[in-house]
């Protein structure tokens, strides 16, 4: 039995909806800011800047919105399992027919435009994997299951992988988190926390040897201080092989697996002055622009960091920095704000959808874009290394604004009909 | 348990913003660091350095002026990665030489990766001009525009001095931290001298700069920036082309001329010979020169005019007799017999007065004028006597300038020697000493000691009958058109000036009659001159020594000529002035026989 469908527009959440517009609207002010060059006479309007072209994909957007919106909503999770074959085989394609830009081959040209596959591609495995946690008869405790969705979370990763676009790659680890709220046991969580803490030790401690000699000493002072009972102390002693392992493991991934780019990256997150000159500059020159900018920042238009050119990709990974210099701390804190605010407001948004997919679905979104949120700022300010990942409705890009375009307004559509979806908690 | 997960993804998500913030106020608002940093990106701080002042000569000829030069700087953390081959190519050295150079750049005291270092010195506009295009290929690479000396002749080397870069211990001397490490400073001469007033002040730009190092505008309108003065002009009292003809009389000879302007003290002419060609001095190959040119045994580096001291000769008779004149202890009438078994003596005379004991130079005369002064017989223990004549003889002697600098503004004048009491008692080991031990100081040999410049000075002394102005070269500073101050004061001998004339009347007749009527004789103008053979060990000739001024009336030009090694006075040296005082007088020379005797260098 077909439901009505009365004017949609008003039940789409307005507060997404206004945080939404403002966010890409400054987005654009700011992509023109960072490519402003003084000595050229131009507009905001000028469309051989990228600003220019930011407007038509904005454009764009407005047009998907709007097909999202006269779309049926059902569409989506009736059609999420053959997106995702679809979109699996076309990243499969990628490294063969795809156009090589900035170092990873991740790109469908059609015409002088480009497409990135691996943007539509967060959406389509959030559709996904909702179905599938949504589907009857899905316990989270079941193994099988926990395998399927790894799998899931794991096939795009790898594919991406094959294009060396390894940010966004780990973009899609943060569907672990959709996981532990839909009752993935913590221990997993808890033991990839460790296992990064661990990570960051070993690098920030040169010499293995103190990292080993430390665990033996908690160790010993556990045994003694501890419950003599010998199961225990055979618990603990293999936990302490098992994290002294990891830690040999970590070194040799470093030096062993990483390319030596990816080394820099994490050798530029320890220490960023310690090679300023190379593969530190990206971090330092992003940290000047941001710290120059003050408390209150230079001014748009203004920032001389921006200007001249001395930050690396500013108007994509480092759109922040823009923001940073020329509006100092308190124009970080507002859009930091609005972030937060997008991301609460998602979350509040999948909390109260009545259909397990949907809310599934809802918090994916919140996830992927907390990712991107959290991994790009980061990596401006020197808390996290270098990948290249954009910040969403920021960074310049067509299918990264396309891509979180659809991710926000089909649960914004989900939601507008949360009512009329059978109650499936 | 779901509502708690809930919770903690917020509490997660706020915390990581927190965070954010937390770290961004860190970096922004706390540490100032990456603020100056962003300034050191964008902003430049470039020297500009100032135009050295001009030196012309009388005629207001360009002598010294400035030509560009350009060194090649680095600031060490714009440099990109560089083809390095291409760069050796380009800057045509070995990549061995590239090596050293960042070595050395990296060694200065005051190397900083943010700041502009020397790196590739002196490049001239050829190198220049192939090197200009290119610079964008090698990001952090600049080219610092600078200048340095160029001379329109060879002529006056000496005087003019050189200017290079600064020492250790100059930069250490310098209390009050003009100069930095890399700056030009005047070394010697006029460069030397004049140097404060030469160097004009640095000036600073701050330019803006995007991430390639193309200038941008300057940093704030120009409010910081500061323009760089240029150095005061200066003219000087020399007289180019006069100088050059001396310097080519001069081909083959070691000695020097001295010409002066005696109604101002202006010094016309100072030749030194040898001397060498300024422009060795400047440039890349500075080093290289000055090593060469400090290694000749002739020393062209050592300004003979005011540094050789010589025992004057002959000439120092005039200042005998005027001595004498004033101390009353002869007349211009006194007669003395030429008695050669006191002391040797020239030319058919036997018993002169003192105008022809002056124009033929007799040594007699001039023994016995001495010992009438030296010998007064105010005591009669004669050591004691003699010390007190000799202390009244010192006295007039200093006052025509003798025995100590005159104060010339140039570095290194030598005061020569005026013997005192306290001198000989040092010189005889406190043992007894009379006229009978001194009196060659008489005929201007012993233990008297001129320099050149002091001699011409004496001549213009005479030429203004009693007065002196302090020798100087540079006659005017600047906008200012004056020198400097001390230049301006009339110095007054102690001999009257009535005692003058009788000195003026000699001259003319020692040029009219007497040992200079050879070659310092001119057709149209009444030269007034002394000659002087000073003594030299043999197998070496004699030094050749002239003093003049001309016209006799209104003098316009004295000059006092030192030849060494070229026998006597009447020849090389007479020649020589009055070929000077000819070309500065009437632009030009008419006795080309003279000129080519001077040339040939063949006086015996």
């Amino acid at each position: 039995m077909s439901i009505r469908e009365e004017d949609i527009s008003g039940k789409l959440d307005w507060v997404a909806v206004l945080l939404y517009i403002v966010m890409v609207g400054l987005g654009w002010l700011n992509i023109f800011a960072s490519v402003y060059d003084e000595s050229v006479k131009q507009t905001i309007w000028d469309l051989s800047l990228n600003s220019g072209r930011q407007l038509i994909f904005i454009a764009a957007s407005f047009i998907i919105i709007l097909a999202i919106v006269i779309i049926d909503m059902r569409f989506y999770e009736a059609f999420a399992y053959l997106f995702f074959g679809v979109i699996l085989f076309v990243l499969i394609l990628v490294p063969f027919i795809g156009k090589e830009v900035g170092g990873n081959k991740a790109w469908l040209g059609i015409g002088s435009f480009g497409v990135q596959p691996s943007e539509f591609a967060k959406f389509i495995t959030a559709m996904a994997v909702a179905k599938f946690i949504g589907s009857v008869g899905f316990k989270m405790d079941n193994l099988k299951n926990q395998a399927t969705l790894f799998a899931m979370m794991a096939l795009p990763m790898l594919l991406i992988l094959l294009q060396k676009d390894t940010g966004t790659a780990l973009v899609f680890t943060s569907f672990v988190l959709v996981f532990y709220r839909e009752g993935l046991s913590p221990f997993l969580l808890i033991v990839g926390i460790c296992a990064a803490l661990i990570f960051i030790l070993t690098l920030l401690i040169p010499n293995q040897i103190y990292l080993h000699g430390a665990i033996a000493m908690v160790l010993i002072a556990l045994i003694v201080f501890g419950k003599k009972k010998l199961r225990r102390i055979v618990l603990l002693t293999t936990g302490a092989i098992v994290i002294s392992g990891v830690i040999e493991s970590v070194d040799y991934v470093i030096t062993d697996v990483l390319k030596p780019h990816q080394q820099n990256r994490v050798k530029a997150l320890i220490n960023p002055d310690a090679d300023p000159l190379g593969y530190g500059w990206n971090v330092t020159q992003s940290k000047i622009a941001i710290g120059s900018g003050g408390f209150i920042g230079k001014g748009f238009l203004e920032g001389t960091q921006t200007k001249f050119d001395f930050v690396p990709e500013q108007s994509t990974d480092f759109i922040f920095c823009t923001i940073g210099e020329e509006h100092g701390w308190v124009g970080s804190l507002f859009v930091i704000a609005l972030f937060i605010a997008l991301l609460l407001r998602v979350i509040f948004i999948a909390e109260r959808q009545k259909s397990r997919f949907a809310r599934v679905y809802g918090y994916s979104v919140a996830t992927l874009f907390f990712f991107h949120f959290a991994v790009n700022i980061g990596m401006t300010i020197g808390l996290f290394p270098v990948i290249g990942i954009p910040l969403p409705f920021f960074s310049y890009g067509g299918s990264s604004l396309w891509g979180f375009t659809i991710l926000l307004f089909v649960l914004l559509k989900l939601d507008a009909h949360r009512s009329q979806m059978l109650q499936r908690a | 348990m779901n509502e708690s997960r809930k919770e903690i993804l917020q509490i997660v998500i706020v915390l990581v913003g927190v965070i954010f913030l937390i770290k961004l106020f860190s970096i922004q608002v706390v540490d100032d660091r990456y603020a100056i940093m962003a300034e050191g990106n964008a902003i430049m701080r470039q020297v500009q350095y100032p135009f050295r002042g001009l030196i012309y000569d009388r005629n207001q000829k360009l002598i010294v002026y400035n030509t560009p030069e350009y060194d090649i700087e680095v600031i060490a953390k714009d440099i990109k990665k560089f083809d390095s081959t291409k760069f050796c190519e380009v800057f045509e050295i070995s990549k061995e030489e590239l090596r050293v150079k960042f070595k050395e750049m990296k060694a200065r005291k005051e190397y900083s990766p943010f700041k502009p270092t020397l790196f590739l010195d002196q490049l001239s506009n050829i190198d220049f001009a192939r090197v200009q295009d290119q610079m964008a290929e090698f990001p952090g690479f600049y080219i610092q525009a600078r200048t340095t000396r160029a001379y329109s002749s060879t002529a006056l080397a000496n005087a003019l001095g050189y200017v290079s870069e600064i020492n250790k211990k100059q930069l250490d001397r310098d209390k009050s931290k003009i100069y930095k490490q890399g700056d030009y400073i005047g070394q010697s001469g006029i460069e030397a001298f004049y140097e404060e007033q030469l160097r004009g002040k640095r000036g600073i730009r701050f330019i803006l700069r995007d991430v390639k190092g193309i200038e941008k505008g300057s940093f704030n309108d120009g409010r910081y920036d500061t323009l760089s003065v240029p150095g005061q002009n200066l003219i000087t009292g020399i007289d180019i082309d006069l100088q050059q003809y001396g310097e080519f009389l001069m081909k083959g000879k070691s000695g020097s001329i001295v010409a002066i302007e005696p109604s101002s003290g202006e010094i016309l002419s100072l030749v030194s010979g040898p001397s060498y060609d300024p422009t060795l001095l400047t440039g890349k190959n500075y080093s290289t020169n000055f090593k060469l040119i400090n290694a000749d045994s002739l020393k062209p580096l050592f300004n003979r005019p005011l540094m050789a001291q010589y025992r004057p000769g002959s000439i120092f008779k005039i200042a005998q007799a005027m001595t004498a004149l004033q101390e009353g202890v002869i007349t211009p009438e006194t007669r003395i017999r030429c008695d050669r078994s006191i002391i040797n003596c020239h030319g058919a005379h036997s018993n002169e007065d003192l105008r022809g004991a002056i124009a033929n130079s007799c040594n007699p005369y001039f023994h016995g004028v001495l010992r009438r002064m030296l010998n007064k017989g105010v005591v009669n223990d004669p050591f004691e006597d003699t010390r007190i004549g000799l202390a009244e003889w010192d006295k007039h002697i200093k006052s025509f300038g003798f025995g100590s600098q005159l104060g010339i503004d140039l570095p290194n004048e030598k005061g020569g020697l005026v013997p005192t009491p306290a001198y000989y008692d040092r010189a005889y080991n406190n043992r007894p000493w009379k006229f009978s031990n001194i009196y060659s100081i008489a005929i201007g040999e012993g233990e008297n000691l001129v320099v050149p410049i002091q001699m011409a000075n004496f001549a213009a002394t005479i030429a203004n009958r009693g007065f002196f102005y302090t020798p100087h070269l540079v006659k005017s500073i600047g906008g200012d058109g004056k020198p400097l101050p001390q230049y301006i004061e009339k110095h007054f001998t102690s001999i009257d000036p009535s005692y003058f004339i009788v000195a003026v009347d000699a001259m003319q007749q020692v040029v009219e009659e007497g040992t200079g009527q050879y070659r310092a004789k001119l057709a149209d103008v009444i030269v007034c001159g002394k000659t002087g053979t000073v003594e030299n060990a043999p197998p070496l000739f004699d030094h050749s020594v002239f003093i003049a001024f001309a016209p006799r009336d209104n003098p316009k030009i004295a000059i006092s000529v030192y030849v060494e090694d070229a026998g006597q006075g009447a020849r090389a040296a007479a020649s020589i002035a009055s070929l000077m005082i000819e070309k500065y007088l009437f632009g030009q020379t008419k006795r080309p026989h003279i000129e080519q005797y001077v040339l040939n260098n063949k006086f015996e």
